[in-house]
């Protein structure tokens, strides 16, 4: 019963974790820890929430969550009572749909981005100011980063007139930053569990974390190579260059993300100390290995 | 493509390759061409007595447009497909942001 009050346990920290962390400010002065804390407690979630219900079901055989499922297979006996076949098939459900989720996710996205591919080189054209960028000629300010093995960065026409040089080397610096760091890969999950859970305020707010704080890794990886006033002042002409009407309240958390951004960029607080990011990231780890370790757990 | 859409009018691969005068491409070449992008959907194209006349599907400005409603999240599935620069906002709240820049640019 050890390891099915455990799980149990780890999966209900980690939704209350993941409730906090929602609403928590430190995250913003270590994005790349937050973002490798958030990473942890959605994985460690989801094996712990499917693992109590499998620790649960198998564990009279006393041979823990992954030797009890081959005992299953291999004997092809099921648990006595019915409680303990529910927990099963709620487990088994459980974890299908997650893994379901996030392979569909991956191949709508894969499918979405070849498409937008297969348009950008129909009409977008190469620039001589901006090697290596294509550009699509519309009037609305866009820049952004199609990732995949050779990511692309895509600006549009807008963009070049609404920008200053500098600027527009900041944005540039900021997408280099998405494209190299595969921060489309850290969403994918986040993303897609949204999708799964529309109705969930904290899979909502979770996401839309996650989604700040891989921006502002991303600006902390520009300021590395541009001034940060200059990525600051294009943050606020995208953000007031509405070049089309914004749709029945899609954006409500606009203006406080960009003004989070600015801010962090203009007025930099005190870094995180080294130790503590350290710890954050090694936190991460442990919480990682903790369930699958809770898997093997015979009792 | 761009032949194509500056025509307005359903070509015949012999004349979309005598139109792109600057590259020497072999007939064969612009007809692969043609036809995988008839395949795609981006083209269509009609029985010409022996040969075949093909017409773009929808103008350059619809797949700018299908483009740039992607680029700034405006499809409504909130995927993960791009990662984005920044989003625009509405009315009052881009207020806070215009008197933020020109604070900014006072200093």
């Amino acid at each position: 019963m050890i390891a099915a009050v455990a799980l149990a346990a780890l999966a209900a920290v980690c939704a209350l974790s993941a409730w906090r962390m929602t609403s928590v400010r430190w995250t913003w002065r270590a994005p790349r820890a937050a973002i490798a804390l958030w990473q942890a407690l959605g994985l460690t979630w989801g094996l712990a929430s499917v693992g109590a219900l499998l620790a649960y079901a198998l564990e009279p055989w006393g041979r823990g969550v992954i030797h009890g499922l081959v005992y299953l297979v291999t004997h092809w006996r099921e648990p006595s009572g019915l409680q303990r076949v529910g927990a099963l098939a709620a487990g088994l459900a459980l974890l299908t749909v997650l893994m379901a989720v996030v392979v569909v996710a991956m191949a709508q996205t894969l499918q979405a981005r070849r498409r937008h591919r297969l348009l950008l080189s129909l009409v977008a054209r190469d620039e001589p100011a901006v090697p290596g960028v294509r550009v699509v000629d519309h009037p609305g300010a866009a820049a952004y980063c199609v990732p995949g093995l050779k990511s692309q960065v895509v600006i549009s026409e807008g963009t070049l007139s609404l920008l200053s040089r500098d600027e527009l080397a900041a944005v540039l610096a900021h997408e280099d930053a998405h494209a190299r760091e595969r921060h489309d890969l850290v969403l994918l999950p986040f993303a897609a569990l949204r999708w799964v859970l529309p109705w969930s305020k904290v899979v909502r707010d979770a996401h839309a974390s996650v989604a700040l704080l891989v921006e502002m890794a991303a600006d902390d990886h520009a300021r590395l190579r541009v001034p940060p006033k200059r990525l600051a002042t294009a943050l606020l002409r995208f953000g007031t260059a509405g070049a089309f009407a914004t749709p029945h309240g899609a954006l409500g958390m606009g203006a406080e993300n960009v003004m989070a951004r600015v801010n962090r960029l203009v007025k930099p607080g005190p870094a995180m100390r080294r130790r503590y990011r350290y710890g954050i990231v090694a936190g991460a780890a442990l919480l990682t290995t903790s369930a699958p370790l809770l898997w093997f757990l015979p009792q | 493509m761009d032949v194509l859409w500056a025509e307005g009018g359903p070509l015949t691969a012999r004349e979309v390759g005598r139109l792109i005068a600057d590259r020497d491409l072999a007939p064969t070449t612009v007809m692969t061409v043609l036809d995988r992008l008839t395949r795609k959907g981006f083209l269509t194209r009609v029985r010409d007595g022996r040969a075949w006349r093909y017409e773009p599907a929808a103008s350059r400005d619809a797949y700018i447009a299908e483009l740039m409603l992607e680029a700034l999240d405006m499809t409504g599935d909130r995927s993960a497909a791009l990662t984005r620069f920044a989003q625009a906002v509405s009315g009052t709240e881009a207020d806070v942001l215009r008197k933020a820049l020109t604070e900014l640019e006072e200093e």
